[in-house]
């Protein structure tokens, strides 16, 4: 789960980092009761990327051009992302921009620490076109991110003297939160230095907290990025993306369902989207992902694909004859129980394919007519 | 032969008095898998399918010598088990397991690094040597033994592979999920290598999808390393970047984990790479 900027700046404000907390409002009027001196900047909260690009951040001189600018970003839609709120802070005096991350390293399988001091921008960009401007430090997952360690790193970006220990008790705080928290992201980009005399800010904070640790973590926001479909196919158990085709997909496995959709664009069709009803789907289970699937707007077919496993295929078929769609379908069913789900389909007149391929090529032929 | 579990691997299952846990423990009975003992804390001197059950994992394996395990514990318990199963050495020691914590996989996993056992999962199928060893919760009848490895990341698009390998009239030596989440502890790399050791193993299958890059890693392992015919299959062509596929570990970041790079890496290996599961079973049969 993403959080908004203001919500990770709480958090790292908690461990002692240094960052702006402002103000956050939803209404450009707002703008006259804050006591944040100017200049200001204001930035939109969203949880996708790239805001800056896209106009979601603007710097004002004074209230009325605050009001003005915040008028102008609340409502603007960045990415699909509608922005309801706006951080107000106090305009920095920003001199040298740094990066510095935690995230877990799937190949190594442990934390790992980015630091760059060629901040400020897209790491991805840096790691692409000057590697050797970053600097990665994998974390001991027993023994934890040590100071020295952190001064290592200060020492290899080039800080010195006061910045260096501020640096590391920053780099130091981030480790300890990343791994309280389970984050599997947390970044400063940039970590500004200032003009003046050095001193290091968090300018801007992101957090990505593992959604299969939010039970240790009370009081955490509740951040949807989902469509309207995809938060009810999580309410209801269900692994559910939207696609922009027109055949409705479902399955059980999430490999198999991806492979169902290659195999559908493969034979030259859209999927609608993806579905995993999951292992040992219930005949409820199946009716709801029916349900989600078809509401989306512009499905002109529905293809079905079972293995069974622990999932048994009279439990999908029960579902599957208890309201067949309106649109045409193609099930594949085979795998434990196939015998007593075929014949719950005939008894319907539904006819069900043994192999995944011919279902397949027929769902998208019936999407096309 | 085959890798990971063969007939003289004794299993204890952590986890046994649960749903899951008492369910496919029968599974793994009638699979022919020598199940030993059942650990569930506090139930200790009860019985699971004619299994003693044990209170730690210490006192079962002194008393039934079990040799490997199989986790079906809660992932908010999954960790601690892991550990206890790792402690008493363990190996493999197998997580079923769904919703681990992924700061919890990396202690496990470098646990299990240190103590010198594997880890396979969790988030995945388990290991089967057909007629030798089942660990886990795949399907019982799909099954044949043969010559074929398989390493996958998925459950059911293993079961689906397998099922065509067999009515192909290819049986398997060895099949194994790692498991769908970000950090797993065996990886595609030592699968195969360990496939690649196996007298009984003369072709291996790979079945990879997008996230990640274990699927590069281990294609530039066979350009480099090994010699038996390696036939590769990515799922989620179509998937679009920064959307988790069902499992928490397929999903594209950037440009990193498409399944357009996997399979230029595995086809520049020399892997013989097809586009749809069914055609698995054919490369296979021309390959050996």
């Amino acid at each position: 789960m993403k959080l908004h900027e203001f919500q990770a700046k709480e958090i790292f404000a908690r461990y002692g980092i240094p960052v702006q907390r402002g103000a956050v409002i939803e209404r450009p009027e707002e703008i006259d009761r804050l006591e944040v001196p100017y200049p200001v900047v204001l930035k939109a909260q969203v949880l996708v990327g790239g805001r800056g690009k896209a106009g979601g951040i603007k710097l004002a001189a004074d209230p009325a051009e605050a009001r003005a600018k915040a008028a102008q970003i609340l409502g603007m839609d960045i990415k699909g992302e509608r922005v309801r709120r706006l951080l107000v802070v106090q305009a920095a005096d920003i001199g040298v921009e740094y990066y510095l991350a935690f995230t877990v390293d799937r190949a190594a399988r442990r934390l790992v620490c980015v630091a760059s001091a060629a901040g400020g921008i897209d790491i991805e960009d840096v790691a692409r076109t000057a590697p050797e401007k970053i600097v990665k430090f994998h974390v001991d997952p027993f023994a934890g991110f040590q100071p020295f360690q952190a001064r290592g790193i200060a020492k290899q970006l080039g800080f010195g003297g006061k910045a260096l220990l501020q640096f590391a008790a920053i780099a130091s705080a981030l480790a300890r939160l990343c791994t309280e928290m389970d984050a599997e992201l947390a970044e400063i980009n940039p970590l500004a230095a200032s003009a003046g005399d050095g001193t290091l800010l968090a300018i801007d904070a992101k957090l990505v907290i593992d959604d299969n640790a939010t039970f240790r973590h009370d009081g955490l926001p509740r951040n949807e990025e989902l469509t309207e479909l995809e938060a009810a196919a999580r309410a209801a158990d269900l692994s559910y993306v939207e696609l922009d085709g027109d055949v409705a997909i479902i399955g059980n496995g999430a490999g198999l369902v991806m492979s169902t959709l290659d195999m559908i664009a493969h034979f030259g069709g859209r999927p609608a989207n993806f579905l995993d009803v999951g292992g040992g789907a219930t005949t409820e289970n199946m009716a709801q992902a029916m349900e989600i699937v078809l509401r989306k707007p512009g499905v002109r077919a529905l293809f079905i694909n079972i293995f069974g496993g622990i999932t048994r295929c009279d439990d999908i078929a029960r579902a599957i004859a208890a309201r067949p769609p309106k649109v045409p379908m193609v099930v594949r069913l085979t795998g434990t129980n196939e015998a007593e789900g075929r014949a719950i389909l005939e008894a319907a007149k539904i006819h069900a394919y043994v192999e995944p391929e011919p279902a397949a090529q027929e769902a998208v032929r019936l999407a096309r007519a | 032969m085959a890798i990971l579990v063969n007939a003289s691997t004794r299993v204890l299952v952590q986890g046994v008095t649960g749903y899951q846990g008492e369910f496919h423990t029968r599974r793994m009975l009638e699979f022919g898998t020598a199940v030993v003992a059942g650990v569930t804390p506090g139930k200790g001197g009860a019985e699971v399918a004619g299994v003693p059950v044990f209170d730690t994992v210490a006192e079962a394996v002194a008393a039934t010598g079990a040799n490997a395990a199989c986790i079906f514990v809660p992932a908010r318990a999954a960790k601690d088990a892991a550990l206890e199963a790792i402690a008493s050495r363990l190996d493999p020691v197998v997580i079923i397991t769904e919703h681990i914590p992924v700061h919890d996989a990396i202690v496990v996993v470098a646990a299990a690094r240190a103590a010198g056992v594997r880890v396979v999962g969790p988030n995945g199928p388990g290991v089967t040597s057909p007629g030798q060893c089942k660990i886990g919760i795949m399907p019982n009848h799909l099954f044949s033994p043969g010559p074929v490895g398989l390493v996958s990341r998925s459950g059911t698009l293993t079961y689906e592979i397998v099922a065509g390998l067999t009515a192909a009239g290819l049986g398997q030596s060895t099949a194994l999920g790692l498991g769908g989440d970000p950090v797993v502890g065996l990886t595609f790399q030592e699968a195969i290598a360990l496939f690649a050791a196996d007298p009984q193993t003369q072709a291996i299958v790979m079945v990879g999808e997008i996230g990640g890059g274990a699927e590069e890693e281990a294609a530039r392992y066979v350009g480099a390393s090994v010699r038996k015919p390696v036939v590769g299959y990515i799922a989620g062509v179509t998937a679009p970047p920064g959307k988790r596929m069902g499992h928490a570990g397929a999903v594209i970041s950037g440009t990193e984990g498409t399944a357009q790079a996997k399979k230029a890496a595995m086809a520049a290996a020399g892997i013989t790479v097809v586009d749809l599961p069914s055609q698995v079973a054919a490369a296979v049969r021309r390959a050996l």
